[in-house]
């Protein structure tokens, strides 16, 4: 019955609706397709954002049924800059320095290990699966429980016996002895700053590789994009394999340098370790009704930083992008 | 430095004749330059890949081994990383005085569901975005972006508000089924659903991000050649995007699930009270009450070490199945990473 031609199909021009072009068609089922994210961020996620934005501009009063909220203009925000406790702006500092040193540190660690992980080589299945390792366990409940085994062992110290194999599972643990390395490079006569940055740097190795795996996954698929035809052409003019990575390489993965500094940032700016989110969190979490609006108006200006420092990341970065299609 | 094969100049190849000594044949054949160079890139290649490895992997061995410990080892100077009197009563005491088989079944349930819903959501939403033109779709998918950037966590207390009265720009749904009387759907199945169904959950941003990449790279092409067979834009994304994607789907539905499987955040906020039990109670409850352990008692000194040692065996038991998918899953996981070509 399915291959029968029915009249009312034949004669389908005569009963046309208005019928609408086939650009506007295509429009309608772009709705379609976005409705689900239409309707979450309408219902759920926009009234979510006005009502934190109308707990930071007023005082609660949660002794009411319903919540009475008093409008109190930026007085929050005032209070978050000149209270009593200037915890958050030196938090913000902190961090902010931080994230200038760790930003460039892990995109290029990850550009470094997606090149070498690009290449052929035996076992490479293998590395790449425990490199992936980090993006899957490393967060909730994991890095929960690495941070409290940190804490305590940094309580503990090694004053009792039941420290040694304590600091052992800690995740954090100095790998290299900080004072080796400061004698190493003392003798190579860099200036001190470079040295601090690259004794951090190494000790913090396990949180930069940690948190480059997604990152790395972003670049291999860069490479992977890349055509080899490109490589060959080069190779056949003769360049070296350093000629072909500036020349080639470096050109072709930089929009991947600019998604990923701006996914650093964020991910930098929105883990639980982060001492900005860990201080908001306390003050939420600490009762009291004006805590919460102080809470509230310290994360838009969290926000209001992020947002900025990744506008003028994204403007920087994206002047040196070389884009292969200009469309 | 590069993904193509260079040709091979190792002199491998080369015929030589009978009468030359094996040296000489040596000699050309792995002590040229190339050869040397190559040599001592590999070498350095595998050095620090190793390297790296360990230091991912090393937290991991010792959890299980800080696990595995008994009292006497924690008491025992000698012992640093590999325990004297390995014992498994820690594991012992956990499948047993906790209720941890339950949590595994309500974690898996409530993940399994999340990263099922949450990647076909996002499929839907990054195909609009990617192959659509429609009126303020910029402005959309400013939005997406910002959901990425705003963290949930600083929302935390407007979110157990939202849900807490759960009403759609005033007007109460009442789809609270136990208590038609108020409006809360914290401690149901609700919120979790409304989050994924939505497409704002847990860095759904990224995902949807991922998928408009991925789908801008599939030529148009392709379903022009399926519209002119007379498939709807429907059909043609049932029955010839989606099984397209199926390595950049897993993916997602990788990460969605190891997510929420680890998740402390949303598990404690939205299923507060609840009877439901998540991996995040076990580990409150762990802290509590480890005292029916022998040797809990005999050394109180180490109970700071050994409420470690327990902690640890939990982390062990919830990333097992983690693990095993993640095996399962890792050809296409990488598969998936690979064709996403995110660009620009």
């Amino acid at each position: 019955m399915k291959n029968k031609i029915t009249v009312s199909s034949l004669s389908c021009p005569a009963k046309r609706r208005k019928s609408k072009s086939l650009e506007k068609r295509r429009a309608r089922m772009g709705y379609v397709f976005v409705l689900p994210f239409i309707l979450g961020f309408a219902f759920i996620y926009l009234p979510m954002i006005i009502e934190s934005l109308r707990i930071s501009f007023s005082q609660i009063d949660a002794t009411v049924q319903p919540v009475a909220y008093n409008y109190v203009g930026f007085q929050n925000y005032i209070e978050a800059f000149k209270g009593e406790d200037v915890r958050f702006l030196q938090e913000l500092g902190t961090n902010l320095l931080d994230l200038l040193l760790d930003v460039p540190a892990i995109v290029i660690f990850s550009l470094f290990l997606a090149i070498i992980l690009n290449q052929k080589m035996r076992g490479r299945a293998v590395f790449r699966a425990i490199f992936f390792i980090p993006v899957i366990v490393s967060t909730g409940i994991i890095e929960y429980i690495d941070i409290a085994a940190n804490t305590m062992t940094e309580s503990m110290g090694a004053v009792n016996s039941g420290g040694e194999a304590g600091q052992a599972a800690s995740a954090g643990a100095e790998i290299i002895n900080q004072i080796d390395v400061q004698k190493f490079f003392a003798n190579m006569a860099v200036g001190e700053g470079l040295v601090n940055y690259v004794t951090g740097l190494v000790n913090d190795v396990y949180g930069i590789i940690n948190r480059s795996g997604v990152q790395l996954l972003i670049f291999l698929a860069g490479l992977q994009s890349i055509s080899p035809a490109i490589y060959e052409s080069a190779y056949i003019e003769g360049s070296s394999s350093w000629e072909t990575f500036w020349k080639i390489t470096f050109p072709m993965i930089s929009p991947m340098i600019l998604v990923n500094a701006i996914y650093t940032i964020i991910d930098a700016f929105t883990t639980e370790s982060n001492n900005v989110m860990k201080y908001i969190t306390e003050i939420n979490e600490t009762s009291g009704t004006t805590n919460l609006s102080l809470a509230m108006s310290m994360s838009w200006m969290y926000f209001l930083v992020i947002l900025v420092i990744i506008g003028a990341v994204a403007g920087i970065i994206s002047a040196y992008v070389f884009y292969q299609r200009r469309d | 430095m590069d993904s193509f094969d260079r040709p091979n100049y190792s002199k491998k190849n080369i015929k030589f004749d009978e009468n030359v000594s094996r040296w000489t044949r040596f000699k050309y054949k792995y002590l040229t330059l190339f050869a040397l160079k190559k040599f001592f890139w590999a070498l350095f290649r595998y050095a620090l890949l190793v390297g790296i490895s360990y230091v991912i992997l090393f937290p991991y061995y010792s959890k299980i081994s800080t696990s595995l410990m008994s009292g006497e080892d924690f008491v025992d100077i000698t012992v640093k990383l590999v325990p004297k009197y390995p014992t498994l009563d820690t594991y012992k005491m956990i499948l047993n005085e906790t209720s941890f088989w339950q949590a595994t079944l309500n974690t898996g349930l409530v993940s399994l569901f999340c990263g099922v819903v949450q990647m076909l959501m996002c499929s839907l939403v990054g195909y609009g975005f990617s192959k659509f033109n429609f009126k303020g779709k910029s402005l959309l998918f400013l939005f997406v972006i910002i959901t990425l950037v705003i963290p949930h966590k600083t929302m935390q207390s407007t979110m157990r508000f939202f849900f807490q009265d759960f009403k759609i720009w005033g007007i109460p749904l009442g789809i609270n089924l136990l208590n038609p009387e108020s409006n809360s759907v914290i401690a149901s199945n609700w919120p979790i659903a409304m989050l994924s169904f939505g497409a704002i959950g847990y860095r759904n941003g990224l995902y949807i991000f991922m998928m408009r990449q991925f789908y801008k790279g599939v030529p148009d092409e392709l379903e022009e050649a399926a519209y002119v067979d007379g498939a709807g834009t429907m059909r043609t994304f049932w029955r010839i995007i989606i099984p397209m994607s199926v390595p950049m789907m897993v993916t997602i539905f990788i990460f969605t699930f190891s997510w929420q499987w680890t998740d402390r955040f949303y598990t404690k906020m939205l299923y507060a009270n609840s009877d439901y039990v998540f991996f995040n109670q076990i580990l409150d409850e762990v802290q509590k009450t480890p005292t029916t352990l022998r040797w809990f008692n005999d050394y109180a000194q180490i109970a700071n070490s050994y409420s470690l040692a327990i902690q640890n065996a939990v982390g062990i038991l919830i990333l097992i199945p983690l693990v095993i998918i993640f095996l399962f899953g890792q050809k296409k996981l990488v598969q998936g990473i690979e064709r996403s070509g995110v660009t620009g």
